[in-house]
C-alpha cells in the first residue's frame, strides 16, 4: 500500500494541509504528528482531501484530531459525500469533553484486614464443613479423591526421589568437609539422617507439594470460580468446602507422609552413596544411622508432614476459591497458593520446633 | 462484475471418519452482509475457522480478497477482523488497550494517535465511557461490542462475526444488529456473520447460506426472505418458519 503524503502550503495568510494517498491506519503514521503540530497554529486552515484515495476510521480519527487541535474554523476541500457522512457519524459518536476515567479495578486491592478476615473465615468454614461431613458424605466422590491423590502423590514420586537423593548427597558432601578436620566423617551419616527425618524430609516434601499441588489446586478452583462453577455448586445447595476443599485437603494430607518417607529414603541412599565414595562400608553407615536415630524422629517428621499437607491443601483451595474475575485472577491465585503455602510451612515448622523443644521430643 | 470478497469452492471438512460438511460452494460480494446459518453442530463455526485460516479444509479451496487462504494465510489475516463468540478480549488489558494492541503491533502510529483511534472505535460501538474498564468488569453485550471495536482496529475490509447476538437480550441483540448495519454504511466493509438468530438474520442479511448436519452440507443459498417464501426444502422451511413446540401462555 502507498504511504500517505502531506504537503503543507501557505497561501493568503492561511495554511493548507494537502493530503495525498490512502488515509488508513497503516499509512498515516508518518504524518500524524506533523499534521497536528501544524493544526495548532492560529492561522486559517484548509484541509484539502481531493487527492486522498480513501479514508477509513483511522484516517477520519486523524482529521478529527486536527479539527480538535485547531481552535478556528476549518475549510474542508475535496471530501466526497461518503467521507463527509463518515466524519459526521464519527463526530456524533465521540463523547463531548474528556473521556470518563473510572478507576481501573486492577489498582483496587483488598485491605489487610479484609484479607485476614477472608482467610480466617475460610479456615473456619472449612472446620465447620469438616465437622458436618458425616451428614454430607454423599457429596464426596471417591474417584475424584483418588484422582487428586494420584496427581499430588504418585505423579510427584520421581521428582521427590530425585530431589531427596541429590539433597542427601549434597548434605553428606558439605558436612564431610568440616567433619574430616575432626576425624568425625562417620558422624555425617547420623547428621544427615537426623536432619532428613526431623526437618528436611517434611520441609522439602512440603515445598514440592506447595509448588506442584497447591498451585494446581488454586488454578483449578480459580478457573471454576471464574467460570461460575462454584456459584453453580452453591445454588445447588452444596457448600464448596465440602465438595472441593475437603477432598483436596485429605488428598494432600494422605500423600504428604508418603512423599516425606520417599525423600527420607532417597536422601539416605544419596548420603550412603557419598559415604561409600568416602570409603565407609554400608554396614558402618547403617549402624551409625540406627544408633543416632530412633523411630520417634521419623514419626515426628511424618506428623509434621501431615500438618504441612493440610496447610498447603487449605491455602491452595483458599487462594482458588477467593480468586477475583478474569484469567489474571487465576494466575494470582496460583502465586498466592505457592507463596502462602511456603510461608505457612516455615511458620509451622518454627512452631513445631518450639513445641517439640518444650516437650523434650 | 467485480471479483467476490470471498469465494468458497467445493469445501469440505472431516475429522477422522466424521464428515462435518462437504461440497460447500458460494461467493460473497464486496460490501455484502452474508450470514452463515444452521442448527447447532452443522459446521458454521468450522466454516468460519476455514475462512479465517485457523483450519485447513480437507477438500476444496477458499479465496479471500484474491488470496488463497491455505497458502497465503498471512495476507488474508492482514485484511480481516474477527469477533469471536466469547469476545476473546484479553483479560489483563483495559478495553482501550485491547483495541490499541493491533495498532501498536502493525502500525508506526504514536501513542497519542493510537489512543485517539482506539477511542473513536470505542465511541463507534457505544463504549466511549468504558475505555478504562477491564473485560471482567463489563457485561456480555459490552464485551461483544468491544470485540467488534477491536476487530475494526485496523479498518479491515472484511469482518467475521461469530454469533454476535448469541446470549444477549433482544434489545442489546437488536442494538448490535443496528451497529453492524451502521458500520457497513459508514465503512463499506464486507461482513460474514455466523448466527442462528432468526430476527438477526432478517434484520441484517443481504444473503445467507444454510448448513445442515443431516445433509452434511449446504441446503440453501439466497436472500432470507425469499428462502422463507419459496424454498421447498423442509429443513429450510422448518428453520425459517419454526413454530414453538410449547404454546405461549395465553395463546
Amino acid at each position: 500500500m502507498n504511504a500517505a503524503q502531506l504537503e503543507i502550503r501557505t497561501e493568503g495568510g492561511g495554511t493548507i494541509l494537502c493530503f495525498t494517498g490512502p488515509l488508513t491506519a497503516r499509512a498515516i503514521a508518518p504524518l500524524w504528528s506533523r499534521a497536528l503540530a501544524t493544526a495548532k497554529a492560529p492561522t486559517p486552515l484548509t484541509l484539502d482531501l481531493a487527492q486522498a484515495e480513501m479514508i477509513d476510521t483511522s484516517g477520519a480519527a486523524l482529521l478529527l484530531a486536527i479539527e480538535r487541535a485547531h481552535d478556528h474554523t476549518i475549510t474542508w476541500h475535496g471530501l466526497t459525500d461518503a467521507q463527509t457522512k463518515l466524519l459526521t457519524q464519527l463526530r456524533a459518536a465521540l463523547p463531548q469533553g474528556a473521556p470518563i476515567m473510572p478507576a481501573p479495578a486492577t489498582i483496587v486491592r483488598r485491605s489487610l484486614w479484609r484479607t485476614l478476615l477472608i482467610r480466617v473465615g475460610f479456615f473456619g468454614e472449612t472446620i465447620l464443613a469438616t465437622l458436618a461431613l458425616p451428614r454430607k458424605l454423599r457429596f464426596l466422590r471417591g474417584a475424584e479423591f483418588f484422582r487428586l491423590a494420584d496427581r499430588a502423590g504418585t505423579q510427584a514420586v520421581p521428582l521427590v526421589a530425585m530431589m531427596g537423593f541429590l539433597i542427601g548427597m549434597i548434605l553428606a558432601f558439605q558436612s564431610a568437609i568440616p567433619m574430616r578436620q575432626f576425624g568425625a566423617e562417620i558422624y555425617v551419616a547420623a547428621l544427615v539422617a537426623i536432619s532428613l527425618f526431623r526437618e528436611l524430609g517434611p520441609l522439602l516434601a512440603a515445598v514440592i507439594l506447595a509448588g506442584r499441588t497447591g498451585s494446581a489446586f488454586a488454578a483449578e478452583l480459580g478457573t471454576m470460580r471464574v467460570n461460575e462453577e462454584v456459584d453453580a455448586l452453591v445454588t445447588m445447595g452444596v457448600d464448596p468446602e465440602t465438595m472441593l476443599v475437603i477432598p483436596r485437603m485429605a488428598a494432600a494430607m494422605l500423600v504428604m507422609p508418603a512423599l516425606t518417607l520417599g525423600i527420607d529414603i532417597a536422601g539416605l541412599l544419596g548420603m550412603g552413596f557419598v559415604m561409600m565414595i568416602l570409603g565407609f562400608p554400608p554396614d558402618a553407615v547403617i549402624g551409625q544411622v540406627q544408633m543416632a536415630t530412633s523411630p520417634h524422629d521419623l514419626l515426628l517428621g511424618l506428623f509434621k508432614s501431615l500438618v504441612f499437607g493440610a496447610a498447603i491443601g487449605l491455602i491452595g483451595c483458599r487462594a482458588g476459591l477467593t480468586a477475583g474475575g478474569g484469567p489474571r485472577a487465576v494466575g494470582e491465585a496460583a502465586t498466592s497458593a505457592v507463596v502462602g503455602g511456603i510461608v505457612a510451612i516455615i511458620l509451622l515448622d518454627g512452631l513445631f520446633a518450639v513445641i517439640f523443644y518444650r516437650l523434650g521430643l | 462484475m467485480s471479483a467476490p470478497a470471498i469465494s468458497v469452492e467445493g469445501v469440505g471438512q472431516t475429522f477422522g471418519k466424521r464428515v462435518i460438511f462437504q461440497n460447500v460452494s458460494f461467493d460473497i460480494a464486496v460490501g455484502e452482509i452474508f450470514v452463515v446459518l444452521g442448527g447447532s453442530g452443522c459446521g458454521k463455526s468450522t466454516l468460519l475457522k476455514q475462512m479465517i485460516g485457523l483450519l485447513s479444509p480437507t477438500a476444496g479451496q477458499i479465496t479471500v480478497l484474491g488470496h488463497d487462504v491455505a497458502r497465503e494465510t498471512d495476507a488474508v489475516r492482514r485484511s480481516i477482523g474477527v469477533m469471536f463468540q466469547s469476545g476473546a478480549l484479553f483479560g489483563s488489558m483495559t478495553l482501550i488497550d485491547n483495541i490499541m494492541l493491533p495498532l501498536a503491533l502493525f502500525t508506526d502510529l504514536p501513542l497519542a494517535a493510537r489512543q485517539d483511534i482506539a477511542r473513536l472505535k470505542l465511541a463507534l460501538v457505544g463504549l466511549a465511557d468504558a475505555e478504562n474498564l477491564l473485560p471482567s468488569e463489563i457485561s456480555g453485550g459490552m464485551a461483544k461490542r468491544a470485540a467488534i471495536a477491536r476487530a475494526l482496529a485496523l479498518d479491515p475490509p472484511l469482518l467475521f462475526l461469530d454469533e454476535p447476538s448469541a446470549g444477549l437480550d433482544p434489545i442489546t441483540g437488536a442494538g448490535l444488529d443496528r451497529l453492524i448495519l451502521d458500520l457497513r454504511a459508514a465503512l463499506d466493509c464486507t461482513f460474514v456473520v455466523i448466527t442462528h438468530e432468526l430476527q438477526s438474520i432478517f434484520a441484517i442479511a443481504d444473503r445467507c447460506v444454510m448448513l445442515d448436519r443431516e445433509a452434511q452440507g449446504m441446503i440453501a443459498l439466497g436472500v432470507p426472505a425469499e428462502l422463507r417464501r419459496s424454498s421447498d426444502n423442509a429443513t429450510v422451511q422448518a428453520f425459517f418458519n419454526r413454530q414453538p413446540t410449547v404454546q405461549p401462555r395465553g395463546a
